[in-house]
């Protein structure tokens, strides 16, 4: 499968009253056709500025992508014109947020949100693009499809406002799908409906899909590639069985390590990543996780590492081998238990 | 093993001895909304039914998690407990008082056995307060700090036993980040020794790698001061970390109730099945083999719940009787409460909530 969407040393700052923001520090990956790839972090580690980046919609001033290349079938999308760029976003590229009642219309029904699109970029009329929005709204699992095309937002609950989104997205068939915390705000029950309608639309229609998201659970059963993310840069990547199975980078593990899980023993005590991410305002120049790194060596101070290849698939951004540890270290919990 | 280890309800806890040790009742409690039309004159159309009779027991040292979807009613059930807000009926027994009984001067008092932690830690305190005044102020309400120089020592103290520097004391919320306000909410709640602490979502809001530090914090307070929790979360998987025995909620009830391990590896009611199964796990391979159970549709509005078991809308293995009587939560084997007709120590209960005689 060839790849979709090339990113390029893709680095974006905002230019604030405190200083700048180094918001994303030259971040390379790639993207296949019909890939599923989710990028995880903590908040403000990039995620979002990160993809939005992809299709311009950084608020500009005061952000700016100050260096790198989108490639995108063939063209730079940070070269293109507005014009342009209106084309394909929308429509080649859709983009689904976390906040669902926050990116509709309030005063706008479901139905015209969903024709406008449809008339702007498909050039259909007002029956067409009416009788396709009924069978979007259907495609996404609404009963009653046709009668609540004429209702408002505000009566339809999160999770028929999330598949609304969905609907919309999906409205001029994607290539791509950028999907930032679409389940964040839902509860579990409604989570595993968006997943569940998310995983089965794709095989349907076929498009590949960037997931954001900061819950590793999640992440597990939806993609085929992760990239982790932390102070703005890629620290890890790799295909989801690999990097849960033995993450090679000290962040990921930490993560794994510090959640507690459904299907393992109680664990005695969470092992917690001490301390806190770094400022972005003044990023320092030794690796960015060395602070709250329990594998720091003084080469970590000196010189922050870059991403790179571990093996054929995967990539990790740290100058420790991690080969040898184990994520959990369940025998010893389970000891504890039966003591206590 | 696991399954055997059922009866203590204090695992970890040091004073587990006397098993009957009840620090808190919960009986029947109900709290409803109004809801009222028109501007001049406001007349009640309806209420909402945010906890429609919910029954339980805390002991003392012990964390009882209580989950459900948003909406479900966990956070009025933790204020109606604290009486913060005036349940419309039922009773709270805490160290042997019906604090719905009791005076106002008598509760004042009893508000100092009993604290909360809040979900979100950017809200809930004060941005023009400095951390010594917020902290502080608890002791200074309840006159319980001693002189100017004792109350600020005491605060220190504070800040010191939930982790934060105690020359922070003169700094305010904005300057701290968000796992380090919720401390500074944990350092409030213990200023008057409470024995009781409702946390409501207390590491929602809060980053993953942050959230690990907050719930070691919390168990480690637990066994140094004896404390007993009321646990909110959505987060199963949490809950199942720290609770001793968990409560699920649905629509204003609770429709299940066990210990830690039993409700996880036996759970009974179908919308704790369907719950469980929805917690994503964070390993591919075990997710691409599990079967979920997808619920149909949404939590129906608490001003107008079902008639007869109010899950009946969504449930997968919905019968007849389903729709016609309500369920009475009933223990089905040590301490293993459930409402739901599969199981056939559960009752029938007509709307009064009184059992039906002839079986169904
Ligand atoms: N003061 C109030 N007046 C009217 N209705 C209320 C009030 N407080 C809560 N409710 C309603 O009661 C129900 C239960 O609310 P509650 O806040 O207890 O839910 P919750 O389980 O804590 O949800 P979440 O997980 O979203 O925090 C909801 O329908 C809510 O809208
Ligand atoms: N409009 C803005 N102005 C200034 N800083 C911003 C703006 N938007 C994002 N940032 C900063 O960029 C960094 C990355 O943010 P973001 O990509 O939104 O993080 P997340 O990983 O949570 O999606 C953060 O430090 C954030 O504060
Ligand atoms: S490079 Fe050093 S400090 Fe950074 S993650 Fe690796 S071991 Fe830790
Ligand atoms: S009582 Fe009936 S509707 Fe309610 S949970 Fe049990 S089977 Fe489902
Ligand atoms: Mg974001
Ligand atoms: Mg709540």
């Amino acid at each position: 499968m060839g790849n979709l969407i090339e990113v390029r040393n893709l680095q974006t700052q905002f230019f604030t009253q405190d200083g700048i923001v180094h918001a994303v520090n030259g971040i390379n990956y790639d993207v296949a056709e019909r890939e599923t790839v989710a990028i995880v972090g903590e908040s403000g580690s990039g995620k979002s500025v990160g993809v939005m980046s992809l299709i311009r919609l950084i608020p500009e001033p005061p952000g700016k992508i100050v260096n790198g290349e989108v490639n995108f079938d063939g063209q730079d999308l940070l070269q293109l014109n507005e014009e342009e760029l209106r084309q394909i976003r929308g429509n080649r590229i859709a983009m689904i947020f976390q906040d669902p009642m926050t990116s509709l219309n309030p005063v706008l029904t479901i139905g015209r949100q969903i024709t406008e699109a449809l008339e702007l970029h498909l050039n259909m009329n007002r029956e067409e693009s009416r009788a396709r929005a009924i069978e979007l709204l259907e495609l996404v699992g609404i009963p009653d499809a046709g009668a609540r095309l004429d209702d408002y937002p505000h009566q339809f609950s999160g999770g028929m406002r999330q598949r609304v989104m969905i609907a919309m997205g999906l409205s001029c068939n994607p290539q791509l799908l950028i999907a930032d915390e679409p389940t964040t705000a839902l509860d579990v029950t409604i989570q595993a409906q968006i997943v569940d309608l998310v995983t089965r639309l794709q095989s349907e229609l076929g498009m590949a899909i960037i997931w954001i998201t900061h819950d590793l659970g999640v992440v597990a059963g939806l993609a085929d590639r992760v990239l982790v993310m932390y102070a703005g840069f890629i620290v890890e990547e790799g295909p989801v069985d690999v990097i849960y199975g033995q993450p090679r980078h000290p962040y990921t593990l930490g993560l794994l390590r510090s959640i507690p899980r459904l299907d393992l023993g109680r664990q005695k005590r969470l092992i917690p990543i001490e301390g806190l991410p770094p400022d972005l305002l003044d990023p320092p120049q030794s690796c960015p996780f060395a602070p709250r790194c329990p594998f720091v060596i003084d080469k970590c101070l000196e010189e922050n590492p870059p991403l790179m290849s571990i093996d054929a698939v995967r990539k990790s951004a740290c100058w420790v081998d991690l080969s040898d540890v184990e994520i959990y270290d369940t025998s010893a919990d389970e000891q504890v238990e039966a003591v206590a | 093993m696991t399954t055997q280890n059922t009866e203590s309800a204090g695992v970890s806890t040091a004073q587990d001895s006397s098993q009957s040790d009840v620090l808190l009742t919960v009986q029947n409690l109900k709290m409803h909304f109004p809801i009222t039309r028109g501007i001049i004159l406001q007349r009640q159309v309806g209420s909402i039914k945010a906890v429609d009779g919910i029954t339980f027991e805390l002991m003392r040292g012990e964390t009882l998690g209580l989950v459900g979807e948003s909406g479900c009613g966990k956070s009025t059930t933790g204020r109606a407990i604290l009486q913060l807000y005036e349940p419309t009926a039922g009773e709270v027994i805490f160290e042997g008082q019906d604090l719905t009984e009791i005076n106002s001067g008598e509760l004042r008092r009893m508000r100092r056995r009993m604290q909360m932690i809040f979900q979100d830690p950017y809200a809930s305190l004060n941005p023009r307060m400095t951390v010594g005044s917020i902290v502080g102020e608890p002791l200074e309400v309840h006159k319980i700090g001693g002189s100017r120089r004792e109350q600020q020592q005491r605060v220190q103290e504070l800040l010191e036993i939930v982790g934060l520097n105690p020359y922070f004391i003169n700094r305010y919320p904005h300057e701290f980040s968000g796992g380090q306000r919720q401390r500074i909410g944990v350092a409030r709640a213990l200023a008057v020794n409470p024995s009781f602490i409702v946390c409501d979502e207390p590491i929602s809001a809060l980053d993953v790698s942050i959230q690990a530090q907050v719930i070691n914090l919390l168990e480690d307070l637990q066994s140094e001061m004896g404390l007993t929790y009321l646990f909110i979360a959505h987060d199963l998987s949490v809950v199942r970390h720290i609770s001793d025995r968990i409560a699920v909620m649905y629509l204003g009830k609770i429709v299940e109730l066990a210990d830690r391990e039993e409700l996880y590896e036996n759970p009974l009611h179908p919308y704790t099945q369907a719950l469980l199964s929805a917690v994503p796990i964070p390993d591919p391979e075990i997710e691409k083999k599990r079967q979920r159970i997808i619920l149909e549709g949404d939590v129906p509005s608490p001003a107008e719940p079902p008639t007869g078991c109010n899950f009946n809308t969504r449930c997968p293995q919905v019968m007849e009787i389903c729709h016609q009587y309500e369920p009475s939560f009933a223990d089905v084997g040590d301490g293993h409460r459930v409402a739901c007709f599969l199981y056939d120590q559960v009752e029938a209960l007509d709307e009064s909530g009184q059992p039906v005689s002839a079986t169904a």
